[in-house]
């Protein structure tokens, strides 16, 4: 028989929607920072090479991607922002988010390893492992600082850059690292303002949940002004100069400002205006990381021709 | 007896089909490519050129 008719279209996956599960806009991020990581370092690397870098380190982010998409269904079918991800949606069985995940985790450790060296294999394989286990399966539903130390998954993509060129970790490497660390928190902490009741939903113990909004607003203050030294400091490091210089003091001055107005309010006024203050604060901290990087990429640039650096 | 009739389902099946087959092409060109990289720019003990620690330096 060929019935077709009695099949349930909506169960079929397309190649998108495996696409979907690596989170392209997160592996976006991944790409950036590692490729920045790895052209920064001050050991050259064949230009192929670099390109297989990034691309099995971005593998190993979509990866971990999976992972996270398999076993936080139960959260994303509730939450707004994630109901229409391919499991929650019923495209993808979760069994075969799980072993898409970690057959691509397999793979993109070991080519990494192989066509750089072990140690950023080693790590490509310790960054999965702290973003699927640490984060995903242990801090995000047991405590309000899931974010904080969670976000060290996110802040790994430079070092592993760094150490497929060098073959270690650094000053530079751990200051990179320290820049997207203490970045995690108010950009996610921001989301978490103007997402109002997902994350109560879901029983996500986020910081707006746990503390109360006007916690949140101050602990973003926080992190924004515990932030700038160690931007400072990476200006100031030898794969710094003064292009770096100057954007850091900009972008620091302006989130910190952003910051200072989001403390400022209270939930009235952002509900009032549909949280502009909040959802600018949060645009503007996507557009922070990517010139901060690039700023650090632009001062390579100039380095190579005898220009930029200190 | 064969399905004579294309459905929207085989569309989906043969984008599938498609997209994994340039994946592993893609795969293959790479490692491929990464092999002549690494054979030609490293010695025979597996050091970038000019940096071998060998009896003649």
């Amino acid at each position: 028989m060929s019935d077709l008719s009695a099949i349930d279209h909506g169960h079929e996956a397309g190649f998108g929607d495996y696409v979907q599960l690596l989170k392209p806009r997160v592996m976006s991020l991944v790409v950036f920072t590692a490729m920045v990581g790895l052209i920064v370092a001050p050991v050259p690397v064949h230009p192929f090479v670099a390109f297989t870098a990034i691309l099995f380190i971005a593998l190993g982010g979509g990866a971990s991607g999976a992972l996270n998409m398999w076993y936080d269904a139960d959260i994303d079918r509730v939450m707004r922002r994630t109901r229409n991800r391919p499991i929650p949606a019923g495209r993808i069985g979760g069994g075969e988010a799980l072993g898409l995940g970690i057959a691509l985790s397999g793979i993109s450790c070991i080519m990494l390893g192989l066509a750089t060296n072990l140690v950023a294999g080693a790590f490509l394989a310790f960054t999965i492992f702290f973003y699927v286990v640490v984060y995903t399966m242990w801090l995000k539903r047991s405590t309000p600082q899931n974010i904080v130390i969670g976000g060290a998954a996110g802040a790994f993509p430079p070092m592993i850059g760094w150490a497929c060129a060098t073959g270690t970790v650094s000053v530079e490497s751990l200051l990179m690292f320290a820049l997207i660390f203490m970045w995690t928190p108010p950009h996610f902490w921001s989301l978490a303002l103007f997402m109002k009741d997902d994350y109560s939903k879901a029983g996500v113990p986020m910081l707006t949940v746990t503390h109360g909004r006007r916690a949140t607003r101050r602990h973003i203050l926080v992190y924004t002004i515990l932030l700038a030294p160690f931007a400072l400091g990476l200006a100031l490091s030898p794969i710094g100069g003064p292009v770096v210089l100057a954007a850091a003091v900009l972008l620091n001055l302006g989130f910190i400002a952003g910051a200072v107005r989001i403390l400022g309010r209270d939930e009235a006024t952002a509900e009032a205006d549909g949280y502009r203050a909040e959802k600018a604060f949060f645009r503007f901290s996507l557009a922070y990381l990517f010139l901060h990087f690039g700023a650090l990429l632009v001062e390579a640039s100039l380095r190579a021709h005898g220009l930029g650096g200190w | 007896m064969a399905i004579a009739r294309e459905h929207e389902l085989h569309h989906r099946r043969r984008g599938r089909n498609f997209g994994l087959g340039f994946v592993l092409i893609g795969f293959v060109a790479l490692v491929f490519g990464l092999t002549i990289v690494k054979v030609s720019h490293q010695d025979a003990h597996g050091n970038p050129p000019g940096t071998s620690q060998g009896a003649g330096n």
